[in-house]
């Protein structure tokens, strides 16, 4: 072959990138020993070097292959391999990333990372051992990051007397426990990477199996078809704009295609332009997919920086800031709920906030365990409330804009990587209010000098919060500005808060998802405490179905200065005096969330006053409130 | 290389990914620098950040950390292709420059102080918070552990044991003010794809990679030049000799190999057919086993 041609078909290999695990002692890093030395990749001096340690070490001319892979000095003198390594071997086909990961279950993160760019993952199992709890643990893992390919290896075939018998029964065994995952492609090869059977040459030995050997698998897999060409996905990484007559987004095409000419919708803004050129140093091209990196220019002047997103028009990802993940936990300083991490999201950078931990994975069993806590190398479903939206697909769709890395705003370490699902609808996840919610700048509330004695004195009132709650339509609001007048008249000094004046103003935007609804609610709660700050008396009148974000609100004003009020009305009854026209639509199917009818509405177990609206007036529910204002000593003042 | 339906070839793979790392690193830190060492995996990487942010130049400056002891043909071969290319270049010497060397103080000392201690105080100096370096993983068994993005404390040292995880293509680039980040944009890169790039692309190297005639003296095995001053030991002297340099280190402890390879082409040719690892002409990682690795601790690129 001449040089040229040589040169020429090299220049044209395709990239396959692929992980492997492997429990200690199941010979990994003798496999990949063996690749890299079978495909005669193994630079002379490196093995002369190898020889010589392997003698000092073992007193046997024999090449240990693991010396050639195990890269730390700490792995050598302990014989383990502790990170993840990378190793590069070439055929005339392809050029191979070998992310090489150590197999015992403490390095999950390991082995999370390197099957996080893989093709393909190669499990390798000890035909003396069979399946053991490890080689699960990497299948759920392999399934866990999406690798769209795994070869099961069945290693030490030698030992086993290429027994037939005995690779069938693994097989059986892996397939009957990889049923309850997702990997489209799994291939099972019997192998001795020791001795090379069925690593690079087809094994004489074992006749009876007709498959393909390791390296032949390796280069033939088809995999073009493993990116997503779909979906348009192009997270702005960075504006370039060297001069006033150049203003371009660079970015890598993250999915889809984007070509010259399209319309295309800019994520959060949805404004919409046209791609005007795609720029690259040697010269401009009609389309870009993945994963080219590539500038990109805009018909119209659009405000765009880094962390939008550029999609086409009809195929929109979903925009929101609360989502769902499977987490691997990868620091050794475990979940904290109550902490706003810092998320990493395509190109995006922001805050999020725990809605809840759901369950735990034993993934030993792949069963549910209930639990607070997630641990280092621990897998959790996990419900997220990020700052600003993200612009997401979930992870099984498009790996490139489903996951996610979590890191700790303290000790800045990547502590979690996660993977975003959706098969709960964003609206029915379940939701919190927290008081962490991360401030754009350190702050500390300041006393005021006005002292609360003094404010007693001079409204002549105890500041509380008369929270009335109850289903849509049950009359809140009618009884919240009935009170404020009778209070009014009675000399008090109280504001109304409910729910239209504050969402046509300092809740303009939130969405009634359980996220928005949650902010919505943490939001009048503020409001409420600073009013009662104040010395005021404050009446909220909100649905607010649910009894946990009641308890935070409770938390937020103070629970003294809390008064809860149960509006008690059934569904059917609110229905027939409902004018704003949401039960019919919540039947109809045109919304989603409406307590009492297609939502559940926790009644309060402990209120401080129950009124049977059905039955009395809404004048009369007023004198109750007032009675039990005045035997709270609120209203009048009792004494000061 | 033209494209075969919607897939990219290897080489124009690893480009895509070395340029989202650097415009990544310019999106996220404050005062980002390129460590230049004018040899070949330099010359890729200061190319491909050319085409990273084309059509404007190179938004960061280049550092050459310059022991005083480089060939004389790097260095014009560096003056002359940084004005090229129009990209502001910064060469920092230690202060020991000069007066340390390697035939007095031995070439671990001598590296130490006008390599690792030089690099660390010109990142201080420069208050960089992110510091390219054209290292690859296939180069050395420490390095294939490195992170793309890998972290350094306020006293520029490396963990092995304690490094972030790094999944997909999301990098964690948060440090605290006097720690900083080391990127190495070429790191799935190997020496192959290199000189394959270079060949492809035509992108200016050293000549001194091509073999040519020229005078060197045989020490235990290896072909050390004569472009400095070097101490000839007791029956010692020069040869004329048809060779070439695979790697450019300082000259006196930089080893030429025997080759007849004149063009790129010839390189890559004579690559595929003589297997000898490309850092083993460096004297100084043969010094003790896992050598690399503890300079790296320290601080070494």
């Amino acid at each position: 072959m001449s040089i040229e041609k040589f040169i020429e078909e090299n220049e044209r290999k395709e990239l396959l990138r692929f992980s492997t695990a492997g429990s200690i002692d199941d010979g990994k890093s003798t496999l990949i020993g063996r690749l890299l030395h079978d495909s005669k990749n193994v630079y002379e001096d490196q093995l002369l070097a190898v020889k010589k340690v392997s003698k000092e070490k073992t007193s046997v001319e024999k090449i240990d292959f693991a010396l050639l892979t195990d890269g730390l000095k700490a792995e050598r003198e302990q014989g383990i391999t502790i990170d993840v390594a990378y190793r590069y071997f070439s055929t005339p086909r392809r050029k191979f990333i070998i992310a090489d990961t150590p197999g015992h279950e403490q390095y999950t993160r390991n082995m999370a990372t390197g099957a996080s760019t893989a093709n393909l993952s190669i499990v390798l199992i000890d035909a003396r051992n069979g399946i053991l709890k490890q080689t699960r643990r990497h299948a759920f893992i392999t399934s866990l990051l999406g690798v769209p390919h795994l070869v099961v290896a069945v290693n030490k075939m030698d030992v086993m007397g290429y027994s037939e018998e005995v690779f069938n029964r693994i097989k059986q065994d892996f397939t009957g426990f990889a049923g309850k995952l997702r990997i489209p492609d799994i291939r099972f090869i019997p192998m001795s990477a020791l001795v090379g059977d069925n690593v690079v040459e087809r094994s004489e030995r074992m006749p009876w199996y007709k498959g393909e050997s390791l390296l032949e698998i390796l280069e033939n897999v088809y995999i073009a078809s493993d990116h997503n060409f779909i979906d348009m996905r192009f997270p702005v990484q960075y504006v370039l704009r060297p001069d006033m007559s150049f203003r371009g987004y660079c970015g890598q095409v993250a999915s889809g295609m984007i070509r010259k000419g399209d319309e295309i919708m800019v994520l959060p803004s949805r404004k919409v332009s046209r791609v005007k050129s795609i720029v690259t140093f040697d010269g401009e091209v009609d389309c870009a997919f993945p994963p080219m990196s590539v500038t990109i220019t805009l018909e119209n002047e659009i405000d765009i920086s880094r962390g939008d997103m550029l999609v086409h028009l009809h195929n929109v990802p979903i925009v929101d800031r609360h989502f769902e993940a499977m987490v691997v936990w990868m620091n050794e300083a475990g979940l904290d709920l109550n902490k706003s991490y810092f998320i990493k999201h395509t190109t995006k950078l922001t805050r999020l906030r725990i809605d809840e931990l759901r369950y735990k994975v034993d993934v030993d069993s792949l069963k549910r365990m209930e639990s607070g806590l997630l641990g280092l190398n621990e897998i959790g479903r996990i419900v997220f409330t990020a700052t600003t939206p993200l612009f997401y697909d979930s992870y099984d769709k498009n790996r490139a804009t489903g996951g996610f890395i979590l890191i700790d705003p303290i000790s800045n370490n990547t502590v979690a990587a996660g993977m975003i699902i959706d098969r709960e609808p964003v609206d029915k996840l379940p939701s919190r209010i927290t008081g962490n919610e991360p401030a754009d700048a350190p702050m500390t509330r300041r006393d005021s000098r006005v002292l609360p004695d003094e404010r007693l004195k001079r409204w002549n009132q105890r500041p509380a919060t008369v929270w009335l709650t109850g289903l849509v339509g049950a009359g809140k609001t009618d009884i919240a500005y009935a009170l404020e007048k009778r209070l009014f008249d009675l000399g008090a000094v109280c504001v109304v808060l409910d729910g239209e004046n504050i969402r046509l103003g300092v809740n303009k935007g939130l969405d009634f998802s359980s996220a928005g609804m949650a902010e919505h609610l943490r939001r009048v709660a503020e409001i409420a405490r600073l009013t009662n700050g104040a010395g005021l008396i404050v009446v909220c009148a909100f649905v607010s179905p649910e009894a946990s974000l009641r308890k935070q609100v409770a938390e937020i004003i103070g629970k003294d200065r809390f008064v809860e009020v149960y509006v008690e009305a059934s569904a059917e009854w609110c229905e027939k005096r409902d004018k704003s026209g949401l039960y019919a639509k919540a039947k109809s199917g045109d919304l989603k969330n409406l307590a009492g009818v297609n939502a559940s509405y926790d009644a309060p177990k402990n209120p401080d006053i129950v009124l049977p609206i059905e039955k009395i007036s809404c004048d009369e529910a007023v004198t109750v409130i007032l009675n039990m204002l005045r035997d709270k000593g609120v209203f009048p003042c009792r004494s000061y | 290389m033209d494209n075969r339906g919607y897939s990219i070839t290897h080489l124009r793979q690893l480009e895509a990914e070395s340029i989202f790392v650097m415009r990544e690193v310019l999106a996220e830190f404050e005062r980002p620098v390129m460590l230049y060492s004018v040899g070949k995996d330099s010359s890729v990487m200061v190319h491909l950040a050319r085409k990273a942010f084309h059509p404007g130049k190179i938004p960061f400056p280049l550092l050459h950390v310059d022991t005083g002891y480089k060939f004389s043909e790097m260095y014009k071969f560096r003056d002359k292709f940084v004005k090229s290319i129009g990209a502001d270049l910064i060469v920092y010497k230690h202060e020991q420059s000069g007066k340390v060397n390697p035939f007095d103080y031995g070439t671990q000392k001598c590296c130490a102080i006008l390599k690792t201690q030089a690099l660390l105080e010109a990142i201080k100096a420069g208050k960089y918070d992110a510091a390219f370096g054209g290292a690859r993983r296939e180069e050395e068994k420490s390095r294939a552990k490195e992170r793309i993005f890998s972290f350094r404390d306020e006293f520029g040292q490396w963990d092995p044991r304690n490094q972030r995880p790094e999944l997909w293509n999301l990098y964690n680039a948060r440090v605290n003010k006097g720690e900083s980040i080391r990127v190495f944009p070429l790191s799935n890169w190997t020496e192959l794809d290199v000189w394959l790039y270079i060949h492809v692309e035509k992108i200016p190297v050293v000549p001194m990679y091509f073999a040519k005639e020229q005078d060197m003296v045989v020490r235990d095995e290896q072909l050390i030049p004569l472009d400095g001053p070097v101490p000839l030991k007791k029956g010692e002297k020069p040869e004329r000799v048809m060779c070439r340099f695979r790697t450019l280190g300082c000259y006196p402890c930089t080893g030429a190999v025997h080759s007849v390879a004149k063009t790129v082409p010839e390189i890559i040719e004579e690559m595929m057919t003589v297997r000898i690892s490309e850092r083993s002409t460096r004297v100084i990682d043969h010094d003790v086993e896992g050598s690399m690795e503890t300079k790296k601790k320290e601080g070494y690129f």
